[in-house]
């Protein structure tokens, strides 16, 4: 415990956490939330849906296989190639980890990219203070004071997704991927089934591009609210016939073109263990999970329908079209990290872009 | 259903203990909620599971098919569970099944097939499953001759863990590292066996087990993973284990959870079954150990460290509920379709009593030796292991150098 001294502070609450620094020793401040899984800090760290937020992980034990090499390829063992939260905390730092494909350690990797982390903190205490009364902002205190920062007031895509169109593949499907802070696991499952991706920045109008099967609209960080721009082109392709698959932002950002309003859950879905109900069966998931949005269904726009709702709180997990091929969950099929149980929803993709093709064309 | 018949842990001893009669006392419990009449056999009175008001009525009887048979015979009853009483149960149903008993009296047995349980204990036909699944298994290749040895070792490639059939103790048996330690342990074990399996060694592999549920809609979750502290070639319950486990990045543990899935649902698991895996400490390479198609002594750690009421919901599973239909316990509200994330570490400490084993080796293998067990919860690995330590009851202070002055 030779690690200066770091504190957290909450807007809502006096009490200040006192902790040790581990990371990058500047002070930090944003939205805290908390996730429940018990591994895969590489892939939340580098998740873009996590910009802007302090991440308390509720598992104690973080850092203990360290960090891969992380680049700017895709086929690496993360989401994105840079760090993506404002700060972490955390209960125990493992100051010895080992691992056969570690390259940093978790502190190392912080602090080259920016990031401080607290350690010593208890997180069981805080996780219940957030459940009570719902997230809040919280600053992480190396040395100076700095003000509250809330992620929600502004745009975030703009900071995480690419700059100008990419085309990644060769494959037989072309699918036009609306970059909103896409995990890169999702080019992955895309690439590994016979896809070709156009791969373009959130804002880019793309009912202007035409030579594409499908539409991905991906996952990404913030208040859907926020994201006028792209409300208006998923609007315009709603009328289209084409294939439409929206995950997490994508599935909100769907139900705002299609009518349906969203809101801000108490303390968000955060974790590997989130079960969702396939609706009309009894086909039950094991999902990844992480949002703070969700849509509100209980009045549903014509020709729409629930595809999956949470066992849990009941909560909406995903729309279908009655009859155009349009579906969206808000759940990661990707996972990375999480349970890749519900992978096969980028199989139904591919059908629908293989049928719609055989239809229209 | 009327009436199910429960065959219980029977006596305790080394390597079949306490676990089983917590887990049928739990299905007992279970069944008796729904309103059907439960039928134990258990001869062993020391038990909860025989204690008034858990089950209707009790043959305090051997696990042996001739003894169950006649219990069959006399309460007729219509459904048999037999994943509750560890691996002798689990025999003797067996047994009843190869004689015709079960179809005789028209008894179904609920929860796990037969014919899966079956497929889950014979080599051959287990790992036939496993190959169409493309899931890898330990390589092995029977021998009767020293060049027999040396060219499948070099199918296998060094180094390798020779044993022979029908062999005690694992007599005989051992590890080469070389053509030269190889011809020399062929030779002595060519001297007390006709057949000796050559099979890949993965001394010093990580051992990971993963609890998984399955209902009859193919829903599966896994309630935990635990890892071992001691690699493989020690036995569990002669291990330190550790839930969940803590050297695997989401990569592996996914990788590994979704076989434990896979496998499941290809066996026709209904309720619970344990899967094991060795995984390289270099790579992400693996190999599929074995299932249990059972409760099993991993299936009770993980329940207690877990809180997940596993032998509970396994027997509503049983009786044909879906977990997504049933309730957490813990919360009440939430569903019993879930994974429990901890936010504490787990560690399950074996508790040797070798001395009073006189001509026994202090050495620990792969059979177990242990006769009781000590689990400690924590905020931190560190303070689970100087718990379990401590609470062994043995003198130890914990993982400390007893000479150091403080």
């Amino acid at each position: 415990m030779n690690d200066p001294i770091a504190r957290l502070i909450l807007q809502k609450d006096d009490k200040e956490y006192i902790g040790h620094l581990f990371g990058a020793p500047v002070s930090s401040s944003g939205e805290v939330v908390f996730n429940t899984s018990m591994t895969g800090y590489t892939e939340s760290l580098t998740d873009p849906s996590y910009k802007g937020q302090l991440l308390v992980y509720t598992y104690p034990i973080i850092g203990n296989y360290g960090i891969p090499n992380i680049g700017k390829n895709i086929s690496d063992f993360s989401e994105s190639e840079n760090i993506h939260i404002n700060g972490l905390i955390i209960s125990d730092y493992s100051h010895h980890p080992y691992h056969w494909n570690m390259r940093y350690s978790l502190s190392y990797w912080l602090k080259k990219n920016g990031v401080p982390g607290i350690y010593g903190i208890d997180t069981r205490a805080l996780t219940k203070k957030i459940r009570e009364e719902g997230t809040m902002l919280g600053k992480i205190i190396i040395n100076h004071d700095i003000p509250f920062y809330d992620p929600n007031q502004e745009n975030l895509a703009s900071k995480v997704c690419i700059n100008e169109k990419t085309i990644y593949g060769h494959g037989k499907y072309k699918v036009l991927l609306v970059d909103l802070g896409v995990k890169n696991n999702i080019l992955r499952c895309l690439l590994n089934r016979n896809c070709q991706i156009i791969r373009v920045p959130w804002s880019s109008d793309f009912s202007k591009e035409d030579d594409y099967d499908g539409i991905l609209l991906s996952n990404g960080p913030g208040n859907p609210k926020t994201y006028h721009k792209v409300i208006k082109h998923v609007e315009y392709a709603l009328k289209d016939n084409r294939p439409i698959f929206g995950i997490c932002l994508g599935n909100q950002l769907i139900g705002l073109a299609a009518g349906v309003n969203t809101f801000k859950l108490k303390y968000g879905h955060r974790g590997y263990n989130q079960p969702v109900l396939l609706e009309g069966t009894s086909k039950a998931y094991i999902t990844s999970q992480n949002h703070g949005y969700v849509l509100d269904v209980q009045i549903l726009p014509p020709n729409w329908k629930i595809l999956f709702q949470n066992i849990n709180d009941g909560s909406c997990e995903g729309l279908i079209h009655e009859n155009k091929p349009f579906f969206s969950v808000q759940f990661h099929p990707e996972a990375s990290g999480g349970p890749i149980d519900t992978e096969f929803l980028f199989d139904w993709f591919i059908e629908c872009m293989h049928s719609s093709n055989k239809l229209y064309r | 259903m009327k009436k199910i018949l429960v065959i219980g842990s029977g006596a305790l001893k080394i390597g079949e203990a306490g676990e089983f009669d917590y887990s049928g006392t739990q299905a007992l419990k279970a069944i008796k909620e729904e309103g059907i009449e439960t039928i134990l056999v258990n001869p062993n009175i020391a038990t909860v599971q025989t204690s008034e008001g858990i089950a209707d009525k009790i043959y305090f009887l051997p696990i042996y098919p001739k003894f169950i048979k006649k219990v069959i015979e006399k309460e007729k009853p219509s459904g048999l569970l037999l994943s509750f009483g560890g691996q002798t149960a689990l025999n003797c149903g067996v047994k009843l099944f190869e004689k015709g008993v079960l179809k005789k009296h028209v008894l179904k047995v609920l929860g796990t097939p037969i014919e899966s349980i079956i497929a889950s204990e014979d080599r051959d036909i287990f790992r036939d499953k496993l190959n169409t699944m493309n899931i890898k298994t330990a390589r092995g290749i029977v021998v009767h001759s020293l060049e027999e040895a040396f060219s499948a070792s070099e199918e296998i490639g060094f180094p390798i863990i020779i044993r022979t059939s029908y062999a005690l103790g694992g007599l005989s048996s051992g590890f080469a590292h070389d053509k030269k330690e190889l011809a020399t342990l062929i030779d002595i074990a060519l001297s007390h066996s006709s057949q000796i399996l050559i099979e890949e060694s993965l001394k010093g592999w990580k051992e990971i087990e993963y609890e998984v549920m399955c209902d009859r809609y193919g829903n599966c979750i896994t309630v935990c993973n635990l890892e071992n502290f001691d690699p493989i070639g020690i036995h569990t319950g002669d291990s330190i284990v550790v839930a969940p486990s803590q050297t695997l990045p989401n990569s592996e543990y996914q990788k590994l959870r979704t076989f434990s899935l896979s496998i499941a649902r290809a066996f026709g698991i209904i309720g619970e079954c344990n899967v094991q895996f060795a995984l390289s400490p270099n790579s992400e390479d693996y190999r599929l150990i074995e299932i249990n198609a059972r409760l099993s002594r991993s299936s009770a750690l993980a329940s207690k460290a877990t809180g997940y009421p596993i032998a509970f919901i396994a027997a509503k599973l049983a009786l044909g509920y879906g977990l997504h239909e049933l309730k957490n316990y813990v919360t009440q509200t939430t569903s019993a379709f879930f994974e429990p994330s901890l936010d504490y570490v787990v560690c399950k400490f074996p508790r040797w009593d070798l001395k009073k084993f006189s001509r026994s080796s202090t050495q620990i293998d792969s059979s177990m030796k242990s006769v009781g067990e000590v689990m400690s919860i924590g905020g931190s690995f560190e303070e689970a292991f100087q718990k379990g330590l401590r609470m062994l009851d043995i003198g130890l202070e914990g993982f400390i150098n007893p000479k150091k002055k403080r």
